[in-house]
């Protein structure tokens, strides 16, 4: 009973599908483009996925991508900080409202899905509204002219060539962090803690699981995810507007959900949340490759979605048709 | 203690746990009043009672749950009082919950060390010895005499009476010395309930002192060395096994006078 498995298949069918039309889509030159976007997404659907195995929603996720790329901005071209400065600063933003979203959570039992859809609003907001504070427009520009750009470029944003091809870093990150993911979930303690609070949290604090703390530490590592990609794109397009990431929190529980991931928690995996995303950035690719309108995307990354909705179905009738 | 000591081979002074005349209310309500009962070493004691009788208050008190408002829980022979769950874990208490405090979703082997994962290796590279803890959790149940096919499937692939043996093996591994299972065969089939009794009794045969909550006689006599009835939050009576029978207890726990009531107003329809 792998979570990912329903994943592996659809990404190899997709892949299959896409490559065997088109040239383009098969050569070294297209993999290294639909993995790109596959990268961004797939560091946020494993930090996701391993929130909803945990039980949890984020819904601020995809906002504060948009705050911490600002924050990087803001601090290092208005306020004339070192680039790492900067980035640090939003560092500390991010884990600061990741222990919020935790700590309502946790201390409210409201669900997390009205929580965050509460702090991903105010986001919105500040996001526009301290960005028009400080620059006067709606986006920051200007980050390669800051001191520390060269070394943050190498960092989160150069290119790595393999096989004649250059390939975003971003790519090699996203593949670290999902073997990272992987080993926490299932090689320590964290991870058994993670399952068992997504699992039946109450159950979980009777044998001495510490169920707040690891749904804190759960959100905060979302907003870290969130931190890097919004780095990400802050130092690789050097401006950001200020709506950045609004409407990817859904893409991100698309793709984890397509991975195997329960809605109701305590199942899933984060080879699976990077398959989906990898399943996203095929199809994003694909369908101009093809030379398909760009509109059947959204349709076929719906009709995914359902087929995983029904697969994960069946996983969760077998874990409660012996539940007694 | 001045208690004298159950005939055979229990000659140890101190019985394992005891409460004298403990007592607990909830507002104005009497919950509890003058319980008294002992559990010794590798033996089951039952506590029996209706739906209401303060089964359920009985077994927070011990569990550190609640504290006793009157009267006196002793360990050893020495008062105790537990402020949480987790004392009373570490003064060797545990207790077996209906709901079982497993994850259905979770492998066998991820349950039993729940909460209490074994680790290897340090600093960053700590990790939870997954190795170990499948063979353990394997050794634990085959030295129960429970029969896994696998340790990696869930715990919700089992039936309701492997997941209480289970649940119960992982008790006794974390050195329960007193083993409190909280109405262990209520949902269970004759079979399953059957194979839980055995279990406890595996249990009590290693040592462990066993409080049974239970409504059922049918259960508890066959098992039990010393019956707890409860009515109303007060005690029935706290009988050795030589001293009742099945049927003197289900009556006991009815009530007596109601059970008969009840059989009279059945019968009528007859006319």
């Amino acid at each position: 009973m792998k979570p990912e498995l329903g994943a592996l298949i659809g990404a190899v069918v997709v892949f299959a599908f896409f490559a065997v039309q088109s040239p383009v889509f098969r050569s070294m030159r297209g993999i290294a483009n639909w993995m790109d976007p596959a990268s961004t997404l797939g560091i946020m659907a494993v930090a996701v996925a391993l929130l909803m195995i945990g039980g949890h929603f984020d819904l601020s996720a995809g906002v504060m991508t948009g705050t911490t790329a600002l924050t990087v901005g803001i601090v290092a071209v208005q306020f004339r900080q070192n680039l790492w400065v900067a980035i640090a600063v939003a560092l500390l933003v991010a884990l600061a409202v990741g222990f919020v979203n935790g700590w309502l959570v946790t201390r409210t039992g409201l669900p997390s899905f009205i929580i965050t859809l509460g702090t991903f609003l105010m986001l919105q907001g500040l996001n526009l509204g301290l960005t028009k504070l400080f620059t006067d427009t709606v986006t920051v520009g200007g980050i390669d002219d800051v001191p520390g750009y060269a070394a943050a470029e190498w960092v989160f944003a150069s290119r790595l060539r393999i096989a004649g091809t250059e390939f975003r870093i971003a790519i090699l990150w996203w593949v670290l962090i999902t073997a990272l993911a992987t080993w926490v979930l299932l090689r320590t303690r964290f991870g058994n803690w993670v399952f068992a609070t997504g699992g039946d949290e109450v159950a979980a604090r009777n044998v001495g699981v510490p169920a707040r703390r690891t749904t804190i530490a759960l959100f905060m590592t979302t907003a870290t995810a969130a931190w890097f990609v919004g780095t990400t794109l802050a130092v690789r397009l050097t401006s950001v507007q200020a709506n950045t990431g609004i409407g990817q929190e859904l893409t991100y529980i698309v793709a984890a959900v397509i991975g195997g991931c329960l809605l109701t928690g305590g199942f899933g995996s984060a080879v699976g949340a990077s398959l989906g995303a990898l399943i996203f950035g095929m199809t994003q690719l694909g369908i101009p490759y093809l030379g398909w309108d760009a509109d059947w995307f959204y349709f076929f990354l719906g009709a995914m979605l359902l087929l995983a909705v029904l697969a994960n179905r069946l996983v969760r009738r077998y874990a409660e048709a012996a539940r007694r | 203690m001045t208690s004298p000591p159950t005939p055979p081979m229990n000659a140890t002074n101190a019985p394992l746990l005891e409460l004298r005349d403990v007592g607990k209310d909830y507002g104005q309500v009497i919950a509890l009043d003058g319980i008294t009962t002992t559990v010794r070493a590798g033996e089951v004691t039952c506590v029996l009672g209706d739906n209401g009788a303060g089964k359920s208050t009985l077994i927070k008190i011990l569990a550190g749950v609640h504290r006793a408002d009157r009267g006196e829980v002793l360990l050893d022979g020495v008062p105790v009082e537990f402020g949480a769950p987790r004392e009373a874990l570490d003064a060797g208490i545990a207790t077996v919950y209906q709901d079982l405090a497993m994850i259905p979703l979770m492998a066998i082997w991820r349950n039993f060390f729940l909460g209490a994962e074994p680790t290897r290796g340090r600093g960053p590279f700590r990790r939870f010895d997954a190795a170990l803890a499948r063979e353990t959790t394997r050794r634990e149940l085959a030295a129960m005499g429970i029969d896994i096919r696998d340790p990696d499937q869930p715990v919700g692939t089992l039936s309701g009476g492997e997941r209480q043996s289970v649940a119960i093996a992982r008790a006794v591994h974390f050195g329960a010395r007193v083993l409190i299972l909280d109405e262990p065969t209520s949902a269970l089939g004759v079979k399953q309930a059957g194979v839980v009794l055995r279990y406890v009794a595996q249990a009590r045969d290693r040592g462990v002192g066993v409080v049974l909550i239970t409504h059922n006689p049918h259960h508890a006599h066959p098992v039990g060395d010393r019956f707890l009835v409860l009515n109303r939050g007060r005690s029935l009576g706290s009988f050795a096994k030589a001293d009742v029978t099945r049927d003197e207890l289900t009556r006991l726990m009815a009530g007596g006078a109601e059970l008969d009531q009840l059989a009279h107003e059945l019968e009528r329809p007859t006319s």
